[in-house]
């Protein structure tokens, strides 16, 4: 174990950059500026309260019609992924694990996946990789076999669901992954086994983008970076040392500096590094 | 990868639309009905007396009956569908063909293309292929012909089984039942006659295949199915036509009797062009601790009305019926069906998946009926619609109307849109809006589809696929 360590594979290559992303729902604005980069081998955390945008940063990251960008830029590998539809950017390499993924009834997981794999890699792949490669990573998420033949996401217990996220990751093999609270609704046991899936997923190649509500996981996986998101914007972004410091002394000293006694210079200083 | 949008847009999704160009009747079709074309299909099929006064009793009946405008029905009289402009019968061999080999070349292409003597080398215990009017191949396998199990042309056995035929023949669906009862009990030709003895299991399917080649045709087939005590018997048919940019009209009757402990299952894949006016009537009488099930699958037509209904007559009969329809731009199906519990401990169940896209529509349209003193009956409905665009259509009319207190009720339905969320969920792993539509597609009507053999599964899960081709996007 420990493969929890930071930094061990950032080579500094800018692998996704988001800049001055603007994001509304229904007409309301949501994200007002959000900037973050990820390196090619670096896994890097958001965190931050209910209702400031975390979720909103996921969907708009992969294209969810219902966000509508109205501002800025999503790069990968250099390239501006917003007009592209969520299947090129997933072709392209980006993946999300939903927060709440969505039941498709009488759609078994085996058939789902292969179908997805397909797309991923432009081209039919073979039964028996296909076999081989799905057996090696149920093992990895100590998932019953019997799960293939289950629906996709149906009847799935909340835990099922994030192992079925980290499944799809680890089959498709992202170059940058956005976990959206894919710590939210799982118990210590199911965390762990989750955690340590991502953590044999970590390497030089791949940019992760950890997203919770809780320091929890990061117990677990230990970012490079840690960035907290408050209301649409990232106000403090800082390295490991940033989560215990959350933990201690929670989000209101960077939220509501004044009620907290920090000055207002910390949310300064948070803008300028992000 | 692979199909270019001009493929897409070209075929409409329909690949079964091409006609033989080459094909003559060997009689002298003439459009429009009267006594004289319904005693002409008598005399030519050279008919004893009885049927030659059922046909002309039931034609009458024709005559005299309005429109269904009532609950049962797709408002057929907002069409203006032509009666006088229908050929009543059109004979397509002098004589059907005991191989493939004796089958006309062009008729027999038609059935190659179609899969179907494959098809039965692979997978069947029997087969027969009715073209136009009448029935120009069958065979069965001959270790079930030695158990007595009886499988042909319903004009043949008229001649071969006259007993046996006239016993059943009529008894569940009278030629007044409905106005299109009565159309297809004056002018009904061809359609398969199958008799399995007590305690004998048909293992394989036995399948017919219908298609209508003729532009303007009615084709008007009629099926007799009788399962004796402890039988079992399952029994496939599929239907195409030619894409034409007249009316033609398909009108059948299915009559099936499912005795003391038998099983019958009766699977229908319709896939006609949608220029064919589907109006069929189809029941069951279900006896002692007997099973009757429907599976039908409605694709194609212009309007399909067809209501496969199950009469469960003695204690411990089940039902079950299960319904899928897909609606393309132009079409409705108004499908549904209806479980009559007329005796205690009888229990049902009603399915139905319907999938509407662009301006088609869809109508579940069924019946549960208890009568008085039918307890203990168990019967669920359940209905459940999906809609793939804004323009598509779906409604639900099931009538309940039981007059028994002590049985145990369910009712659900559901309509739903081809959800947002669920497609970014398949499109966020890679896939294209249209795969993703289909897959989902393919889910939602998979309940229906995972009773179906594996060969027809995959023909079916096929079908909607290429229907779904071009609806999104």
């Amino acid at each position: 174990m420990n493969n929890n360590g930071g930094s061990m594979a950032s080579n500094n290559e800018t692998l996704f950059r988001v800049e001055h992303l603007h994001v509304s729902v229904e007409n309301t604005e949501i994200l007002k500026g959000v900037d973050l980069v990820v390196n090619r081998g670096e896994v890097h955390a958001l965190m931050g309260p209910n209702g400031s945008g975390k979720s909103t940063l996921a969907n708009s990251i992969m294209g969810h019609p219902r966000y509508k960008v109205t501002q800025g830029k999503v790069l990968f590998n250099g390239n501006d992924v917003l007009p592209l539809t969520p299947d090129k950017r997933a072709q392209l390499g980006l993946f999300l694990a939903f927060q709440y993924p969505v039941g498709i009834p009488g759609v078994v997981m085996g058939n789902f996946m292969r179908a997805a794999l397909k797309a991923r890699r432009g081209e039919d792949v073979p039964v028996r990789e296909f076999r081989k490669l799905l057996d090696e990573t149920l093992d990895l998420l100590k998932m019953d076999p019997s799960f293939v033949r289950r629906y996709v996401n149906e009847g799935f217990s909340g835990g099922e669901k994030k192992r079925a996220e980290v499944l799809q990751m680890a089959m498709l093999k992202p170059e940058m992954a956005v976990l959206d609270e894919t710590d939210s609704g799982l118990d210590i046991d199911a965390l762990k086994i989750v955690a340590e899936g991502i953590n044999a997923l970590r390497g030089p190649d791949l940019g992760v983008l950890v997203i919770t509500h809780y320091q929890r996981i990061l117990d677990y996986i230990t970012p490079d970076k840690v960035h907290v998101l408050f209301d649409g914007r990232i106000v403090k972004s800082g390295g490991p040392e940033l989560v215990h410091e959350l933990e201690e002394r929670g989000y209101d000293w960077i939220t509501n500096p004044e009620a907290s006694g920090a000055g207002p210079e910390a949310v300064a200083a948070g803008k300028e590094n992000a | 990868m692979g199909t270019k949008i001009e493929d897409v847009t070209k075929d409409s999704g329909y690949k079964f639309g091409w006609n033989d160009p080459d094909f003559k009747a060997v009689n002298e079709p003439v459009k429009g009905l009267s006594k004289d074309v319904v005693l002409g299909i008598s005399e030519l099929k050279d008919e004893p007396a009885w049927m030659r006064d059922f046909r002309l009793k039931a034609y009458n009946h024709w005559l005299e009956r309005p429109m269904p405008t009532g609950f049962w029905g797709g408002n057929i009289q907002n069409y203006d569908l032509d009666f006088d402009d229908i050929y009543y019968y059109v004979k397509p061999v002098a004589e059907q063909g005991k191989t493939w080999d004796d089958v006309p070349a062009e008729i027999k292409r038609t059935f190659d293309k179609l899969g179907i003597p494959e098809a039965e080398r692979k997978f069947l215990s029997g087969v027969e292929a009715q073209y136009d009017s009448e029935v120009v191949y069958h065979n069965i396998r001959e270790d079930l012909k030695k158990q007595g199990v009886i499988f042909m042309d319903t004009d043949s056995a008229l001649r071969e089984h006259p007993d046996l035929f006239r016993e059943y023949f009529g008894t569940i669906i009278p030629p007044n039942d409905n106005k299109f009862a009565s159309l297809n009990s004056a002018v009904w030709s061809g359609g398969s006659f199958i008799y399995v003895p007590k305690g004998v299991k048909v293992e394989m399917p036995l399948q017919a295949y219908f298609r209508i080649n003729t532009e303007n045709m009615g084709q008007f087939e009629r099926t007799l199915i009788i399962a004796d005590e402890g039988s079992d018997i399952h029994y496939v048919e599929g239907c195409t036509a030619p894409t034409y940019s007249s009316d033609s009209l398909h009108s059948a009757v299915v009559e099936i009797i499912v005795k003391k402990g038998a099983h019958v299952r009766y699977t229908t894949i319709q896939n006609w062009s949608d220029n064919v006016f589907n109006l069929v009537t189809k029941r069951m009488a279900v006896y002692g601790e007997a099973v009757g099930e429907w599976v039908d699958g409605n694709l194609g037509s212009k309007l399909t009305m067809k209501y496969p209904s199950t009469y469960l007559l003695e204690p411990g009969a089940h039902g079950e019926i299960l319904s899928l329809a897909m609606a393309g731009p132009g079409q409705h199906q108004d499908a549904g069906g209806k479980c009559i519990h007329a005796a205690p401990y009888t229990t049902s169940v009603i399915n139905s998946k319907s999938v509407s896209k662009g301006s088609g529509r869809t109508s579940y349209r069924g019946q549960l009926k208890v009568y008085p003193g039918a307890k203990g009956v168990k019967a669920t409905v359940r209905c459940d619609a999906l809609l793939l665009d804004e323009e598509s259509r779906s409604d639900t009319y099931p009538l309940m109307d039981i007059d028994e207190q002590h049985v145990t009720i369910g009712h659900e339905a559901s309509v739903s849109k081809l959800g947002e969320d669920q497609l970014f969920y398949l499109m966020s792993r890679g896939m294209d809006e249209a795969e993703a539509a289909k897959m989902i597609v393919n889910g939602f009507v998979e309940p229906i589809v995972k009773e179906l053999p594996m060969e027809y599964a995959v023909e079916l899960n096929r079908l909607i696929e290429l229907q779904m081709e071009g609806s999104v996007g």
